[in-house]
């Protein structure tokens, strides 16, 4: 039997490896070498341009002040949404569909709607000159409202990617048997302690899964941003974009790629370690 | 310490009734088992109790108090549940102290408790270890130490036992018994295991469709049952059941006779399969033999009696074998008269 079955589980996953392999490995490793590559031999003058550049601080103080804000902020609503949804007796298929429905449009799409929203003409500025509070179109998303811009991006962000955390949570709040907050109702734990001591450390695998995808997600952000402030919010997506294609310098491109890797996998490898479950702490 | 007053409690899901006006007062320190089959409301009452459902209409009164509208909370019980409900990221010490946690007990206070239920529990060993670690059994053991160190008035246990495997089940059942005769605690326990219910309970409510068919001490409910889902429900093998014609106050089957109450409705026998000896010379109720088991303490006999389905318990050494007809005799006095139409007992003659 074990001399049969040894290598059954290596064919099974064989095409998947060579999927990964053709279209995620190479591409990794080119894009790897491109930044180590100037002219001729190795060399590290890619990421000294990079560095060097006007944009790069503000690009990488940017991308982790929206991580900062826009991660706890979507867990934290997620998880009120994903109590909430799992509470409901009827029309909670209904709920869930409705909430999910930004998961189906593309984040450019999702921009471009915030946008029309916020924009000089847009909308909010509309609907505010109709009420009286604005004598006339204000701007919102310029160089000069750095703040108000920020907020914009962060609430679109909200509204694109909250669900994808919301779904996660509810897959996981379903797997915790309703045995274990009714034991603790019973032994006197009221409702934010049941929450505190019981559902959020049960639901750690979940937090985990959620986490690691919406902030490696986030350090990626790019098309929501390019759509409401363009230039004007630079973040290290965005900055890879301008050098591959408008600069065309593809090797500096490169150098702001790895960097979102590098940070997503030391992101990912916290998450790992912080929020780790003891096996013999699963149920 | 407090007593249990259940007063005309209903609940309905939808349009289905679960429980239909179900009264029981359990007494201080009392062990009431409530027993019946699948669906029949058990699990339904026990959480009502807990305040874990909401009663339709109807009270629940606990030490006095009416707890009918209180959180579970505040209601001053504990539970032991079917799958445990040990939690999985808490240490054993962390799952029996949970409770005294909750109370905001002193830590003198909380690490003397865990111990005193650990050491009824026989559980201090493991008090650091997590619950994934433990078996079935010791698992068990930390749910019913979990409930028993908050030193409840009230204890109420769902079917704690139908996890375990038959042996270990045993064991649970006679360590159980014991521990909670020490602590005095009043409970109910839910289980749908009749031996359980006979071997644990003080008194036990035979539930059945919604309704208690009949509360009693278990040899009452066994000797004396009230009706025929009773009958047939409680004891192994269950109370057999025969169609008799009752004439003149005496009911003939075969060549012998029974005295009957004369009512003029159909009456069926009831019969404890024990209930009935060996006739030496073949003379009484007939009584045709179609299976032979050798149980060891007892030989089970499977046959018909009169053409109805009975079974028979005779002593080990008994000479039968299948294909056999052989004759009982039975003692008027321990059987069970039967209303045909209603399924209730009646008098006895």
């Amino acid at each position: 039997m074990p001399a049969r079955t040894s290598w059954i589980p290596y064919a099974l996953i064989a095409p998947s490896v060579v999927f990964l392999g053709a279209l995620f490995l190479v591409p990794l490793v080119q894009t790897v070498w491109l930044s180590f590559s100037a002219g001729e031999g190795l060399s590290l003058d890619n990421y000294q341009r990079m560095a060097g550049d006007l944009n790069f601080s503000l690009a990488v103080k940017n991308t982790f002040l929206l991580t900062l804000v826009v991660v706890p902020l979507q867990v934290v609503l997620a998880l009120g949404m994903a109590t909430m949804v799992t509470k409901l007796d009827k029309g909670r298929d209904l709920v869930l569909w409705v909430l999910t429905i930004p998961l189906g449009i593309s984040d450019l799409a999702a921009g471009l709607a915030w946008l029309a929203l916020l924009q000089n003409t847009g909308y909010l500025n509309s609907a505010l000159y109709a009420l009286g509070v604005i004598q006339g179109p204000v701007g919102w998303l310029s160089q000069e409202t750095p703040v108000a811009l920020f907020f914009a991006i962060v609430l679109a962000e909200l509204w694109r990617a909250t669900a994808i955390v919301l779904v996660i949570l509810i897959a996981g709040l379903q797997l915790i048997p309703k045995e274990f907050a009714e034991a603790a109702e019973i032994f006197g734990a009221k409702p934010w302690t049941r929450f505190t001591r019981i559902t959020l450390p049960l639901l750690k695998p979940s937090l985990q899964s959620a986490l690691i995808l919406r902030t490696v997600l986030a350090f990626e952000v790019f098309a929501v941003v390019y759509a409401l402030g363009g230039r004007n919010f630079p973040v290290l997506a965005g900055e890879a974009y301008v050098w591959q294609n408008d600069n065309q310098n593809y090797g500096v491109a490169a150098a702001y790629a790895v960097l979102i890797m590098a940070i997503s996998l030391a992101a990912t490898a916290v998450y790992l370690r912080v929020l780790r479950t003891r096996p013999e702490q699963l149920s | 310490m407090a007593d249990i007053v259940i007063d005309r409690v209903v609940k309905e899901f939808g349009s289905f009734r679960a429980l239909q006006e179900v009264s029981l007062t359990v007494n201080d320190g009392e062990f009431v088992a409530l027993l019946g089959p699948s669906g029949c409301g058990k699990t339904t009452l026990l959480r009502i109790i807990a305040g874990l459902e909401t009663q339709t209409a109807g009270r629940v009164v606990i030490g006095g108090q009416d707890v009918s509208n209180l959180a579970p909370r505040k209601r001053g019980l504990a539970m032991v549940f079917q799958n445990y409900a040990v939690f999985p990221h808490m240490t054993v010490f962390e799952n029996v102290a949970f409770g005294l946690r909750m109370q905001k007990a002193s830590q003198a206070e909380v690490k003397r408790k865990v111990e005193r239920a650990a050491a009824l529990l026989h559980i201090e060993s493991y008090l650091d270890r997590y619950p994934a670690k433990l078996s079935g059994g010791q698992r068990q053991r930390v749910a019913v130490a979990r409930a028993l160190a908050v030193e409840p008035a009230v204890l109420l246990m769902d079917e704690p036992l139908s996890n375990l495997d038959a042996l270990l089940r045993l064991e649970m059942r006679t360590e159980l018994k014991a521990v909670l005769r020490e602590a005095g605690t009043t409970t109910i326990y839910v289980t749908h295991d009749q031996t359980e219910a006979m071997g644990l309970a003080d008194r036990i409510a035979v539930m059945y469709g919604g309704k208690i068919d009949q509360i009693g001490a278990p040899l009452e409910i066994y000797a004396t049952p009230a009706t025929r889902f009773v009958g047939g429900f409680i004891g192994s093998p269950p109370m057999n059941f025969i169609k008799v014609q009752c004439s003149q106050g005496q009911a003939r089957i075969g060549d012998a006779a029974l005295p009957c109450p004369s009512t003029g409705k159909d009456l069926e026998l009831g019969l404890r399969g024990e209930d009935a000896a060996l006739s030496a010379n073949g003379s009484g109720i007939p009584f045709d033999v179609r299976v032979v088991e050798p149980m060891g303490s007892h030989l089970l006999l499977t046959g018909a009696i009169d053409g109805q389905p009975a079974r028979i318990v005779a002593p080990p050494t008994a000479k039968v074998s299948a294909g056999e007809r052989v004759g009982l005799t039975v003692d008027p006095a321990r059987v069970t008269w039967i209303d045909s139409t209603t399924g209730r007992a009646l008098a006895r003659v």
